[in-house]
């Protein structure tokens, strides 16, 4: 077994999320607001081999399955990423991420004149375009940097 | 025209403005008849920041309907300065009027506002978002002037923070007008308007020298550079005076050319221009009352 396949080893039941971007893990865990508080069991691999990304990283979530909203939050960062769920070792649904219409509570509105950075009873949320994310609010287009405005960071 | 709340003007299409500008035309042909037409109508207004001609046409408009306006007053001698949100703010003014007017320096706070009223809110200005009633306003004295199809307009400024020229220019999408936005490089147009204008189809032509197009204009709609926006007072004044009109540049403009600004201006149209028959500025600022009117009574005419 080399280190690559004990990195990207079987869970029992959970959520597999493979094809990372590499250097993106830590901000899936983020943007799906796991930072083991919440007695979570995840295990990250980062930059392990990957025919199709050179590099890419992994993330396992153990005894979760992630929501189709979750999963869709996940493309904003990892657009390449496969989301395995775990049921007793075997894999039970693969499925490509979906970029979605929007997305609510995960980013902050990089904008300081926004009315969602003033202290306002309301989830930011942002529609997805093309090629980035525009605050519903203000209508700050982000094209760079996605993940430096999740939320917390 | 079905809108709960006019928060900007890409919501509007060319219907709906029309529409409005249609309204507003009645209006002026016959003012007196229109004395008695909102008799029951409370206005709330609800400035976070200075504003004159916005909360002063806003006023006269419901008065010369008929109703009535109530006034938060300034936000450091009412529940704001005690730390309530904007949110709670107008959920409780909401409930005591018939629509409300919202000025407020944050961007995106109309949107937030209109989705804590249960009655119709219009945006009078959100940071540097947009100002729609003042594009309502802008569009019917260009329609009076110039009509709206078929025409170059030159909009000159600061295209970055200039609000009115934001919701100006995606109005104008709905029309057959070409644009050209002068301003310094660091003063052009901000990416979410680009996207928008894109997005309908519309050519964003820029140009930082105004003598470049000045020629073409039917319509020349100037707006103010501010000084906070250049790190020193040469660096400003500079800039400021190559987007200066005064009788020279109406001397190399074509005779007709029309010349607007939201107002208020400093000195980036000279007072020798006031007199011409070019300058449209303070018959523009005076068409605030019957289009605020228009716009007043039809959301008040949907809502009831």
């Amino acid at each position: 077994m080399t280190d690559d396949d004990l990195l990207v080893a079987s869970i029992e039941d959970g959520t597999v999320i493979d094809h990372v971007r590499a250097g993106q893990a830590l901000n899936v865990l983020a943007v799906l607001g796991i930072d083991g508080s919440g007695g979570d069991r995840v295990s990250v691999g980062m930059n392990v081999a990957s025919e199709r990304l050179g590099r890419k990283d992994v993330v396992k979530v153990e005894d979760r399955e992630l929501s189709r909203t979750e999963v869709d939050v996940v493309s904003l960062i990892a657009p390449e990423a496969t989301i395995n769920i775990i049921r007793d070792f075997e894999v039970a649904r693969k499925e490509r991420v979906d970029r979605p219409d929007e997305v609510v509570g995960v980013l902050a509105c990089p904008n300081p004149r926004c009315i969602t950075a003033a202290d306002e009873p309301v989830d930011s949320r942002f529609d997805v375009l093309d090629d980035g994310v525009r605050c519903a609010y203000c209508e700050t287009i982000v094209r760079e940097g996605i993940a430096d405005l999740i939320a917390g960071d | 025209m079905r809108h709960d709340h006019i928060v900007t003007a890409k919501q509007l299409s060319r219907a709906d403005i029309e529409a409005v500008l249609d309204r507003a035309a009645e209006i002026d042909a016959d003012p007196a008849g229109w004395t008695d037409h909102r008799p029951d109508a409370l206005l709330g207004l609800c400035f976070f920041e200075p504003s004159t001609r916005t909360r002063m046409s806003f006023e006269t408009a419901i008065k010369r309907l008929g109703g009535d306006a109530v006034d938060m007053g300034a936000t450091d001698e009412s529940a704001v300065a005690k730390g309530e949100s904007l949110a709670d703010t107008v959920r409780v003014i909401g409930g005591y009027v018939d629509a409300l007017v919202l000025r407020h320096p944050r961007e995106g706070a109309a949107k937030l506002a209109a989705e804590h009223v249960d009655v119709p809110l219009v945006n009078g200005g959100d940071g540097a978002g947009h100002h729609p009633t003042q594009t309502l306003l802008d569009l019917y004295t260009l329609r009076e002037s110039t009509g709206l199809d078929g025409i170059d307009v030159g909009i000159v400024g600061d295209l970055k923070y200039g609000r009115t020229v934001h919701s100006l220019a995606r109005a104008l999408t709905n029309f057959d007008a070409r644009q050209h936005f002068v301003s310094p490089e660091s003063l052009q147009l901000p990416a979410s308007v680009r996207y928008d204008l894109h997005e309908r189809g519309a050519a964003v032509r820029e140009h930082t020298d105004l003598s470049s197009v000045l020629g073409e204009l039917d319509a020349l709609y100037v707006t103010r550079i501010q000084r906070e926006r250049f790190p020193d007072e040469t660096e400003y004044r500079e800039v400021a005076g190559q987007y200066r009109i005064d009788e020279s540049t109406l001397a190399a403009a074509r005779d007709d050319v029309v010349v607007m600004h939201p107002l208020p201006r400093v000195d980036e149209i000279a007072p020798e221009v006031d007199e011409t028959d070019n300058a449209r500025y303070f018959q523009q600022a005076h068409n605030g009352v019957p289009v605020r009117m228009a716009l007043l009574d039809l959301l008040l005419e949907g809502s009831a």
